[in-house]
């Protein structure tokens, strides 16, 4: 009893953390069951340094490729910034931005906080910690750099596309065909833009700063389409998280040989 | 008796809606320090209720508006019995008080190029209505709130307290207002929370506490309108004026019984929706009185076409003013062709594609949808009369809302009579709500910061009463002499339920000779049973203790809600007689003022046959001639006695 | 449809403690919960303390916690229970109880007042303000506020953290300064008040870590987090993390409100 939060002593004296019926832990439990299961796999992913590329396709997480240890690809992403000191995978130099941008994506943040960190756990349900001070001071008060791991993102967005269209090949550096992977990239491609353009630095950014929205009918314009999109920012992050494992994911089918890409023309 | 905390200000405001709060800012920014004390929160008043918006005559939306013609329509409305020059004060300052809530920071909805959007309203000739989607009384209470806490902000920088010239004393209530011989001297309060009386004392009293649909069974109104203001200044020996005009508005929610009497709101009717009984018909096309016979359609097709073609179709009869609606409504009910909750169905679901009627009526989409699990576009709502509205009120001066007779007693809002005459304009009422708040507010600080010689004293006598008064309830009373012994005390939930079904039966929307004279006497009957109204528990936030409290108001403005509708022998406005159904010329000039029969204050009376109440009639004071100019004189012959029109 | 029984817990007390109490009440067609508070209060208690007021979602008194969850006794249909749930009632669990269901708010008008008011522009006066519906669009869905306070309950910032309270403005309040900071009059700047810098400094915006619980609750549907947290959010950072804005506005040398 008078424990602090619910507990207080001027509070109605009510011992329960919270009172709700309803299945509140479901969503918390089934969000960080989601996430955890996409850090196991991209985790073992961006160590493998292996079976991420299979002409014309090159997996996200590889791409762009910065080191001299990445596999050739014609025409591809892999510029040897980092020269041949590098020996880890070459994923891990790139993965930095993309996990950033969605690390401190505030849609992420309330899912991480909520599912791992409990804090809270749902709403109205008592949260286990003894202090908050929430991102105020460090290490969260960093979550403010967001805009900049967006800024990151949209090159990293590009290149993505870049790739895209270069899965318009076939094998043999062919333009001009297509086949099931290039579809699995144009889908991961457009979730990765609406994902991107629908986060909210990116609001703020084209429109949302602005106090006058009658003087500036384009970007009031631009606002009122990344609202749109803003809507959705919670289904984008896991459709387009889920749509890049998968594009990952048949790359390395492909380039590990369990399957061959069929081919339309 | 205990000792009573006391506090001295010089402006007390009564009420925290939208009249209160205007006139605490006028005050305080008059250099008055000036207390607000509500029944509720801060910023719950019931003036968020109000929908439609704010009747001003800017011109915003069609130039051709101007103060003039507001006060025309306002006065056709009210039927002429308007007390002609607050009419004339409401149109000339509506606009200003509707631009200065800017200043403030309201945010209505605008025009194209930028100014306040207005829109159209029954019986104002231009869109004249500022509004806010329909949430228009909520931003008028919170933009006055934002404006008393920005006022406290410079009170704090100033004195290093928010609260030293402009406090708001919330969840209190007002049981008396205290007297020192004529003048005001302050007012008796006790806090909600925990039961503790004190006393604010000062020489200037604005009351603000708006209307008193609780009286009544179905009614539009919070529990918070239990004509407590009407009643303080009746005990304070103000007279109270012409109480028999009450509005029903035609279309309230019938079921769910929980939200019985919410409104609907007209624009319903205005967009196609029709009424139908439970055989089916559209029963209106029965009702169209003959003076209206030229300007409505005859047949359903005709009707039907009129909202497509309004100038060569005459509108439906659903168009009908509200007072003929409803009683269209009344008259189906009692026939027995009303709905399964008795009401009539009010139907859009067969008039209009789905998608349309939420674009069209989102609020009322959601109303339903939300608080009665219907969905109006695919099933009829139940609809039926309520309770809106009291035109009537304490009588009060035009220009200073000063109440008649009682020295430092101001009155502003709903609760003040006149304005209004017999019937209300939708958009009139929040207008009014400010520029009498205003007045209100100047008028009380100047008469109190006036005041030469020594303010008006608290009587500790008046505030030992006023103590032994409201505890009563602890101590309910015994068996009267010659009763039967261990008669149990009242339960005050149940006296307030049969107050209102009396007041809804027997001085509802129809009246009759008869059933007023039963309701006065079953009025004697509650007034003797609720000196026993008795209450369980302790004096901390005790909702029966508070009923039992306000039970003393209600049934003083409904004796005189029943004895001035038994007066008024014509129907006019909100006062409709079925013994004598039409207008008459001659009543146009007559007043009627409620006193108290016995205004020593004395505790309330409780002989059965004489009542608490004196009726007094009283002729108004000629219209100005430059106001009258206003009208065409075939008009005036309508309104006016012969003897006024050659005068 | 008929009437049945319903079981109910409602919490009573007050400040020096208290606990469930059980009752058995009838309950008809169509009823929401404070319908069923107030027959209880009628017919079996008739001091239980409850504050109410429009019983239209539009006045924002009736808060309280249904079976766990902060609402609006007046908006919460019967119909959403099943007939044999218990209905468990208790008062908002953020602020301190003064009895039964009814609890002392004050905390929310003591943050009102730490909001610097509405600053007119100095050279307008009434009825020369012109806006345009698009530039007070964002502000006018902030207005929709009834001050329920439900998401002042609801924030775990301060109903887990009471020493949270004298930092933290909370979403109501923490809306109210973005409210006036896209206001497209509002003149603090020019009269040296940086709404988004005193966001993050004296009403602490940090604290907000965005878990949208004030969003799920607000029975209005204002949708705080996204359109007034965190744009303020961002706002604050344009002042205080983002040398680019900074750098942009000092080269264009003009005041940054006014863009």
């Amino acid at each position: 009893m008078n424990s602090g939060g619910v507990r207080t002593r001027t509070r109605a004296a009510i011992d329960a953390p919270h009172l709700r019926t309803d299945r509140w832990w479901l969503a918390p439990a089934v969000t960080a069951a989601g996430l955890l299961a996409f850090v196991v796999y991209s985790t073992w992913r961006a160590f493998a340094n292996s079976d991420y590329y299979a002409a014309p396709y090159v997996s996200p997480f590889y791409s762009p490729c910065l080191a001299e240890n990445c596999e050739p690809m014609r025409s591809g992403p892999n510029w040897e910034i980092f020269g041949s000191w590098w020996g880890l995978s070459p994923a891990l130099l790139i993965l930095i931005f993309p996990l950033g941008f969605r690390l401190t994506c505030y849609y992420y943040r309330k899912a991480y906080y909520r599912g791992f960190w409990a804090s809270p756990p749902a709403c109205a349900v008592a949260e286990p910690h003894k202090k908050y001070t929430g991102e105020t001071r460090f290490p969260l008060i960093f979550q403010n750099i967001h805009r900049y791991f967006f800024y990151a993102a949209v090159p990293v967005a590009g290149i993505l596309t870049y790739d895209t269209v270069l899965s318009f090949r076939d094998e043999h550096y062919e333009w001009g065909h297509m086949g099931l992977g290039t579809l699995v990239f144009l889908v991961n491609i457009t979730l990765i833009w609406a994902y991107t353009l629908s986060c909210h630095s990116c609001r703020h950014i084209v429109g949302g700063k602005l106090k006058h929205f009658s003087k500036h009918p384009v970007r009031y314009k631009a606002w009122k389409f990344v609202g749109k999109l803003n809507n959705r920012h919670m289904q984008l992050a896991w459709a387009s998280l889920i749509s890049v494992a998968l594009a990952d994911f048949y790359v390395y089918l492909v380039a590990s040989g369990a399957f061959d890409d069929p081919r339309f023309f | 008796m205990s000792v009573v905390d006391r506090q001295e200000w010089d402006v007390v405001v009564v009420g925290a809606g939208g009249a209160g709060l205007r006139a605490a800012i006028e005050a305080r920014e008059r250099g008055a320090r000036t207390a607000v004390i509500c029944k509720s929160l801060f910023g719950k008043a019931h003036t968020v209720m109000a929908e439609g918006g704010i009747a001003a005559a800017m011109g915003n939306v069609n130039s051709g508006d101007n103060w003039q013609v507001h006060f025309r329509d306002t006065m056709r409305g009210g039927k002429f019995l308007n007390q002609w020059r607050m009419a004339e004060l409401h149109a000339q300052e509506a606009p200003d008080r509707v631009w200065e809530l800017e200043t403030w920071g309201a945010l209505f909805d605008r025009t194209k190029d930028g100014r306040i959007s207005q829109r159209n309203f029954g019986g104002h000739e231009y869109p004249r209505l500022a509004h806010v989607g329909d949430r228009t009384g909520l931003e008028l209470i919170r933009t006055l709130q934002q404006k008393i806490v920005s006022l406290q902000q410079e009170d704090f920088k100033e004195t290093g307290d928010y609260e030293s010239r402009l406090k708001v004393y919330q969840e209190c209530t007002v049981t008396r207002i205290l007297k020192d011989g004529s003048r005001v001297s302050g007012a008796f309060c006790y806090e909600r929370e925990s039961g503790r009386f004190f006393v604010l004392e000062a020489p200037s009293v604005v009351v603000s506490t708006g209307g008193i649909g609780k009286s009544f069974k179905v009614t539009s109104n919070s529990w918070e309108y239990t004509g407590d203001g009407h009643a303080l200044a009746l005990l304070a020996g103000a007279p109270l004026l012409n109480m028999e005009f009450v509005q029903f508005h035609p279309t309230g929610m019938v079921w769910p019984p929980s939200v019985k009497g919410i409104l609907v709101t007209e624009s319903v009717r205005g967009d196609g929706g029709v009424l139908r009984n439970s055989e089916g018909k559209r029963f209106m096309f029965d009702y169209i009185p003959d003076v209206f016979k030229e300007k409505y359609a005859q047949s359903e097709e005709e009707g039907d076409r009129w909202y497509e073609d309004p100038d060569h179709n005459r509108r439906p009869p659903e168009l009908l003013p509200r007072d003929e609606v409803a009683r269209a409504i009344n008259s189906e009910v009692k026939a027995g062709r009303g709905s399964p909750h008795g009401g009539v169905f009010l139907d859009v679901s067969t008039r209009m594609p789905a998608e349309v009627i939420r674009r069209r009526l989102p609020s009322m989409y959601h109303q339903f949808k939300e608080l009665a699990d219907v969905d109006i576009t695919a099933e009829a709502m139940e609809v039926g009369p309520t309770c809106h509205y009291v035109m009537g009120g304490i009588a009060v001066e035009s220009d200073s809302a000063s109440a008649r007779g009682v020295p430092g007693l101001f009155a502003a809002g709903e609760v003040a009579g006149g304005m209004h005459g017999s019937n209300r304009l939708g958009g009139n009422s929040l207008s009014d709500l400010l520029v009498f708040g205003r007045r209100a507010g100047l008028h009380a600080a100047q008469y109190a910061t006036g005041l030469t010689g020594a303010r008006p004293l608290v009587d500790e006598v008046q505030v030992d009463t006023a103590a032994a008064e409201a505890l009563r309830p602890f101590s309910a009373e015994g068996p009267e002499p010659g009763a039967e012994n261990g008669r149990p005390p009242e339960n005050p939930y149940t006296l307030h339920q049969e107050l209102q079904q009396t007041m809804n039966d027997l001085v509802g929307i129809i009246r009759r000779e008869a059933e007023m004279e039963a309701a006065l006497e079953k009025l004697a009957d509650l007034r003797v049973r609720a000196r026993r109204a008795g209450v369980e528990g302790h004096r901390q936030f005790n909702p029966g203790w508070h009923l039992a409290l306000d039970l003393r108001n209600m049934l003083l403005v409904s004796e005189c809600v029943a004895r001035a509708a038994l007066e008024r022998t014509e129907s006019r406005g909100g006062h409709t007689r079925e013994d004598h159904p039409t207008m008459d010329r001659a009543w146009r000039r007559v007043n009627l003022l409620c006193q108290l029969v016995d205004p020593t204050g004395g505790l309330a009376a409780t002989d059965p046959v004489r009542g608490q109440i004196d009726l007094v009639r009283e002729t108004t004071e000629p219209i100005r001639p430059d106001l009258l100019a206003l009208f065409d004189k075939e008009e005036l012959v309508k309104y006016l006695a012969e003897e006024e029109l050659y005068e | 449809m008929s009437s049945y029984e319903a079981r109910f817990k409602v919490w009573r007390g007050d400040a020096e403690g208290g606990g469930l109490e059980d009752f058995g009440i009838e309950v008809n067609d169509g009823e929401v919960v404070l319908d069923i508070i107030h027959r209880i209060q009628a017919t079996q208690a008739p001091d239980l303390a409850v504050r109410w007021n429009c019983k239209a979602g539009k006045c924002g008194s009736c808060s309280a916690e249904i079976n766990g969850r902060p609402r609006l006794l007046c908006m919460t249909r019967m119909s959403v229970f099943t007939r044999e749930e218990t209905i468990t009632v208790t008062p908002l669990r953020a602020f301190p109880v003064v009895r039964d269901l009814v609890t002392d708010v004050g905390f929310n008008y003591m943050k009102a007042r730490e909001v610097p008011a509405f600053v007119p522009p100095e050279d307008l006066g009434p009825g020369e303000y012109r806006m345009m519906q698009e530039d007070v669009d964002r502000s006018q869905e902030f207005r929709k506020c009834i001050e329920c306070f439900l998401c002042q309950d609801t924030c775990h910032v301060v109903r887990d953290h009471e020493e949270n309270k004298t930092a933290f403005a909370g979403p109501r309040f923490l809306m109210r300064v973005a409210e006036l900071d896209m206001h497209p009059l509002d003149a603090a700047d020019e009269s040296g008040l940086d709404r988004k810098k005193t966001a993050q400094d004296e009403h602490g915006l940090g604290y907000c870590n965005i878990t949208k619980c004030c969003t799920e609750v607000c029975p209005e549907g204002i949708k705080i987090t996204d359109n007034a947290l965190i744009p303020l959010k961002e706002r604050a950072v344009d002042r205080k993390y983002d040398p680019l804005v900074w750098l942009g506005d000092k080269i264009r040398r003009r005041p940054s409100g006014a863009v």
